[in-house]
């Protein structure tokens, strides 16, 4: 049982604040993302799980367990670093068995447990070789291999997947996935890539300056971003956004046309919508197309409303140029509401 | 043409700088060993080895080397992971701690002859202390273990800096994460240091113990300044057959001594020291 919580850790580096008292609980073999651009501090975040920085202020807790004043090698974690941090001195088999020899295992049961872990990250015949001699690929799957063998309760992973090229990041992906699916331990793992998240994790915090804005399950948060950032960032093409005038009947005008809304004692909030939850109708919001990009499976369509920006991915057969106007009918469910000022989500969810 | 021809241009310079005051001295002074008035002979080698003072010179040379240049190391190893592991001051202690390094190796010693002398501070505070009653002769002609202690002491005093540079600069190139990787998997401070400090600074531990152990064999001034002629080094009678007994055959003869075995030692370390290919970083 390894349960993670997080209360009200806050981290300074000179006058810079890198993180605002956060609080985030983990549970027990859950696999948690920690998504945010660079800066945002989620690297932060899980150095201090891993005890490699200090908190200014805050508790850590694993599996029941304070932590926060214990070096890393006495909180019972493994960890995946960024940039592997294979050490090139040792071969891939000496690697595998640092932390194991550092626990003072048996040999028998050192060499079950690489030869398991090696196996289970298809690097069994690398064994003898050396780090200079794998790919970055390889570095990764000893990486992986290296924390496995640990048996930990709690991995945290480090962008792990940052520095492989494309494809490779994908295939990745899926084999970490089912691989610590089955280790059943709790996993905190750190990526500023949404798809990754989205495609990993049980839960997604997303994190903006310092602050965990949502922490929930991946399609909550594609659906319902608490706060303006959390849509904008999500999503790839990203959420639309556009200004909303009260109406009467508590209804809001969203360029000239008249959709339900939220109670909100202000004149102004922001609409907001998913490129993908638009189509093409014989009333609705009016937009002038930019640009048109058939993708395929869908055609995406850049627009003008009312001078904003405005993205729609659009059914494929459609035929459209530039300069064209369309209308683009909303799907009412799908509608999102934010203040414009705290940038929260309206919606009560 | 150009393009082939000037690397070579660049590199004459230097060539030549060597060729005429590296390379033709030594092969002078090498033929000066083996030659009388042009004609081949061991005569000089016989002459050093038969001579009473060369094997005490030799092994005290030896021991020397072999006292100083390890604790050397051990202190250049302490002393590098303090300045390296120091924020702020770090520069400061770094400089202070290689100031010996800019005194000649003949005012160390004497320095430290300011010391151990009849008159010296040693004796000055040993009799303030009511230790003693009469001063101590340390460096007498009869005192080979004090005048060889003193010998080390100044040594590390002087020299130790040296390493300590080398060693500051190489644990520099070690990357944060190795460190932070083997703590997370269990290392402690000791085993941090022995699994991945001392194995990554394999190259700069070769480069520093090769110098040093080259100039240990070297040693002169500071033997000189505090022993005189009671304790004979192999630089030291060199000097005493060049100049006092004015044979410069069997001068150059003991240079050649101290060339082999600073060669040979060079050999060890290179072999021992060596970091396989697939092992680099």
């Amino acid at each position: 049982m390894a349960e993670i919580s997080i209360k009200q850790v806050a981290k300074q580096f000179g006058d810079f604040t890198a993180l605002h008292s956060v609080d985030l609980t983990v549970a027990d073999q859950e696999f948690m993302v920690l998504l945010g651009a660079s800066g945002c501090g989620k690297t932060t975040l899980l150095r201090i799980i891993a005890g490699l920085e200090t908190p200014t202020q805050g508790e850590v807790w694993i599996g029941g367990r304070r932590v926060d004043h214990l070096p890393p090698r006495q909180r019972g974690i493994a960890m995946v670093f960024q940039n592997y941090a294979v050490f090139p001195h040792l071969t891939v088999f000496e690697n595998i068995a640092f932390g194991l020899r550092m626990k003072k295992l048996p040999q028998v049961e050192i060499d079950r447990r690489v030869t398991r872990t090696a196996e289970l990250m298809h690097i069994g015949q690398l064994l003898k070789r050396y780090s200079g001699q794998l790919s970055g690929g390889q570095r990764q799957r000893v990486a992986v291999a290296r924390a496995l063998a640990m048996e930990p309760d709690v991995i945290l992973m480090d962008e792990p997947l940052s520095n492989l090229d494309a494809l490779l990041r994908l295939e990745m992906r899926a084999e970490l996935k089912g691989v610590l699916a089955e280790s059943k331990t709790t996993t905190i793992y750190v990526t500023h890539d949404q798809v990754e998240a989205m495609s990993l994790a049980d839960r997604i915090a997303v994190m903006d300056k310092g602050l965990i804005v949502q922490a929930e399950r991946p399609i909550e948060v594609y659906r319902n971003p608490a706060a303006r950032f959390v849509g904008s960032f999500i999503g790839n093409p990203p959420m639309n956004f556009l200004p909303a005038r009260k109406a009467d009947n508590g209804a809001w005008r969203v360029a000239g046309v008249t959709f339900e809304g939220p109670k909100a004692e202000r004149e102004e909030i922001a609409f907001a919508i998913r490129p993908e939850d638009l189509s093409h109708a014989e009333s609705g919001l009016p937009a002038e197309v930019r640009v048109v990009e058939p993708l395929g499976p869908h055609v995406l369509v850049t627009c003008d409303v009312e001078g904003h920006l405005f993205r729609a991915v659009l059914e494929s057969d459609i035929v459209l140029s530039r300069g064209d106007t369309v209308k683009l009918a909303p799907t009412p469910d799908r509608i999102r509401w934010f203040d414009p000022e705290t940038e929260q989500s309206l919606q009560p969810h | 043409m150009q393009q082939r021809t000037l690397p070579y241009l660049l590199l004459l310079p230097a060539t030549l700088f060597l060729c005429v005051f590296f390379i033709y001295p030594f092969l002078l002074v090498a033929w000066q060993a083996i030659s009388q008035d042009g004609a081949l002979t061991l005569e000089h080698f016989r002459t050093m080895a038969g001579h009473w003072k060369f094997s005490t010179a030799f092994w005290n040379t030896m021991l020397l080397a072999l006292a100083v240049v390890p604790v050397q190391l051990a202190l250049a190893l302490f002393m590098a992971t303090l300045v390296t592991r120091m924020g702020a001051g770090r520069d400061v202690i770094l400089y202070i701690w290689t100031i010996p390094l800019g005194i000649s190796d003949l005012a160390a010693g004497i320095i430290w002859l300011a010391i151990f002398e009849q008159t010296g501070f040693l004796n000055s505070i040993l009799s303030s202390l009511g230790v003693i009653n009469q001063p101590v002769t340390w460096l007498g002609y009869q005192d080979k273990a004090t005048i060889f202690l003193a010998v080390v002491l100044a040594e590390l005093w002087r020299a130790t800096a040296i390493v300590l540079v080398i060693l500051v600069a190489g644990m520099g190139l070690i990357p944060k994460e190795y460190y932070e990787a083997a703590e997370v998997f269990g290392a402690g401070p000791w085993k941090r240091f022995v699994r991945i400090t001392l194995p990554l600074l394999r190259p700069s531990i070769q480069t520093a113990l090769i110098l040093r152990t080259i100039l240990a064999f070297e040693v002169f001034a500071v033997v000189a300044a505090l022993g005189g002629t009671n304790l004979p080094v192999l630089m030291g009678e060199t000097y005493q057959w060049q100049f006092a007994l004015q044979d410069r055959h069997v001068a150059a003869a003991y240079a050649l001594v101290i060339l082999a075995i600073s060669i040979a030692f060079t050999l060890v370390f290179l072999r021992t020291l060596r970091v396989p290919k697939e092992a680099q970083v």
